[in-house]
């Protein structure tokens, strides 16, 4: 079967310490993977050599779409179509929605000068058909700072949409977030696999993971322990497992 | 306004609550400029009432135009670089630097227009050597502008002597004429490139992709890295800018005074950095705007000569000064709040 991303034999070490050991792992094409672990499981380091930040050890493997990839840096991800959704990071709060929905990628005329018209036009179709905004109070040239952090996070993940990415990478996307905000930015979980494109969803908080992934990977000490199809597996079971993985750093 | 909302382009009837929301929403998205003309005109009523014969009369105008540009070409280009969360206060050196070069090349070889293409040339390399320190070594640019303030005055005095130079050479000639000359025998030129100075910044401020970079960079450095804006090149090139903008000021001023004195520029630090201060422009990073500075470094420009005109002592332009710097950045950032 041919995965969108897989990655064979995976392990990466800083000095003495080994954060990842063999660590094989794949996301499917349409597919959003809900990867959980405690901190200093491992998920951030496995995430940074998606993106080409880090090189893995000697004798690993990746796969994009079945071709080899060699050596992944950070422009071969983009280039591929693999986007990070930061939390907090990801937009400049004293600038508009247009300019964040385009940061560093401007649409532009001759010689870089802006297309402002196409921008705040591409902008406005974006807010009503993908991020719901229906309040007249904010335009495209509302500034960022004015919103809430769920739709922060419907911003930055609506502009990775907006650039063909082919697979999404969220990072904690529902910290600081409170109730509703939180099913905000769930929801646009659900859009990413409505628009046929693929996920990582990245989170320690199982109950906003469960709902939206179709399998969950759980990561313990540098260590794949069990992947879970969501059909498979009901939350309470997910969630006796993951208490038995914590104490015991097994499975069964 | 804005091609966004289809409401507002349903034009058939104007309601007035129509019409006042679309007040409330210009108000809230220019009040910052909206406040800086506010103070403008509030400060000139002042001037009007206190001496209404020279305020209504042509002189005084010709005078702010003849000296306000001298600060405000560089507080234009100065506004981006505090936009990008950085600070330059080398400016003043680099100012008397370029005209060092412009003497020595005025010696050597008797052309003014060479000297002024060396002159913008030196203050292109200041500007560069700005840059890379604060850029590729990493040295906050307050402590890297004392530094290379200091050196480039120190440059100055020492291939000087603490001498100056007559310019009075360059009268009648292209240069003179074009940079400090009087448009029909009125307008001071240095007015009409303050003015280009101010429209071309502007647009490359708001229309480029360079100035939506000098904001994304001054705003959040960590997400416009992540987002591939070229940082360190934006940094570089807002000082380069900033450095030839200086070598053009110092031209400008002494070619107006026709002598070079090897203490150009000193004076013009705080009228250049509270132009853009006053202006609207953050000392934080990511906001500001260019015609915020333009009209903030006319009202810098006609305090010294309204107090004196008024019939005030020349002992209290500092007070004045800082009232009114004081009160008017207060009063917007109040106000800005509470529109918001």
């Amino acid at each position: 079967m041919e995965y969108l991303l897989q990655m064979i034999n995976i392990s990466k070490t800083f000095g003495e310490v080994q954060s990842l050991r063999n660590v094989n792992f794949e996301v499917g094409y349409n597919e959003v993977v809900g990867l959980l672990g405690d901190n200093g499981a491992g998920k951030s380091t496995l995430v940074k050599i998606i993106t080409g930040y880090h090189r893995p050890d000697p004798g690993g493997q990746i796969f994009w779409k079945g071709q080899p990839v060699d050596v992944m840096t950070v422009a071969k991800a983009r280039e591929l179509g693999i986007e990070v959704v930061y939390q907090e990071r990801a937009l400049a709060d004293q600038q508009s929605l247009w300019r964040n929905i385009f940061m560093g990628r401007e649409l532009c005329h001759r010689f870089g000068v802006l297309d402002v018209e196409k921008m705040r036009r591409e902008t406005a179709r974006l807010m009503q058909s993908h991020m719901g905004f229906t309040s007249k109070a904010i335009t495209p040239d509302s500034t960022v700072k004015t919103m809430s952090g769920g739709e922060r996070q419907g911003v930055a993940i609506v502009r990775a949409l907006y650039f063909q990415a082919e697979l999404i990478i969220l990072d904690e996307p529902t910290m600081g977030l409170s109730l509703s905000e939180t099913r905000k930015a769930l929801d646009f979980v659900k859009g990413i696999k409505e628009a046929g494109k693929s996920a990582i969803f990245i989170d320690h908080n199982i109950f906003h993971v469960y709902p939206v992934a179709d399998r969950i990977v759980v990561l313990d000490r540098g260590q794949v322990k069990g992947q879970f199809l969501k059909d498979q597996i009901t939350l309470d079971e997910l969630i006796a497992k993951l208490q038995h993985v914590a104490q015991t750093g097994r499975l069964e | 306004m804005n091609t966004v909302g289809e409401v507002e382009k349903r034009p058939s009837v104007l309601s007035p609550a129509t019409v006042r929301e679309g007040l409330a929403r210009f108000a809230r998205r220019y009040a910052m400029q909206i406040g800086i003309v506010a103070v403008g005109v509030f400060i000139w009523l002042l001037f009007l009432i206190g001496s209404p014969r020279t305020f209504l009369s042509f002189p005084i105008y010709a005078a702010y135009m003849s000296t306000t540009p001298f600060f405000a070409l560089m507080a234009l280009p100065l506004t981006l670089v505090i936009i990008t969360g950085e600070i330059d206060l080398s400016f003043p050196s680099i100012m008397a630097f370029g005209m060092t070069v412009y003497a020595l090349v005025l010696v050597s070889t008797g052309s003014h227009i060479l000297a002024f293409v060396a002159c913008l040339t030196a203050g292109l390399a200041a500007g560069l050597i700005n840059g890379a320190i604060i850029v590729y070594i990493g040295i906050p640019s307050l402590v890297a502008t004392i530094g290379t303030q200091f050196f480039w005055r120190g440059v100055v005095l020492v291939i000087t002597g603490g001498n100056g130079t007559g310019l009075t050479s360059a009268i009648g000639g292209v240069l003179h004429t074009g940079l400090v000359g009087r448009v029909f025998g009125l307008i001071p030129a240095q007015m009409i490139w303050t003015i280009i100075v101010a429209v071309v910044v502007w647009f490359f401020l708001n229309r480029h992709r360079f100035g939506a970079h000098i904001y994304l960079s001054g705003d959040n450095v960590e997400s416009a890295r992540l987002m591939g804006v070229n940082v360190p090149r934006v940094k570089m090139l807002v000082f380069a800018i900033m450095g030839v903008a200086a070598a053009f000021a110092g031209v400008v001023v002494s070619l107006e005074v026709l002598y070079f004195w090897p203490t150009l520029g000193e004076g013009y630090l705080l009228s250049t950095l509270s132009s853009v201060f006053l202006g609207g422009t953050s000392v934080f990073g990511g906001t500001g705007t260019v015609f915020g500075t333009l009209v903030a470094s006319f009202i810098i420009g006609a305090i010294n000569a309204g107090i004196v005109a008024a019939g005030l002592t020349g002992f209290w332009t500092q007070l004045i000064y800082g009232l009114i710097i004081v009160m008017s950045v207060s009063l917007q950032t109040v106000l800005s709040r509470r529109l918001r």
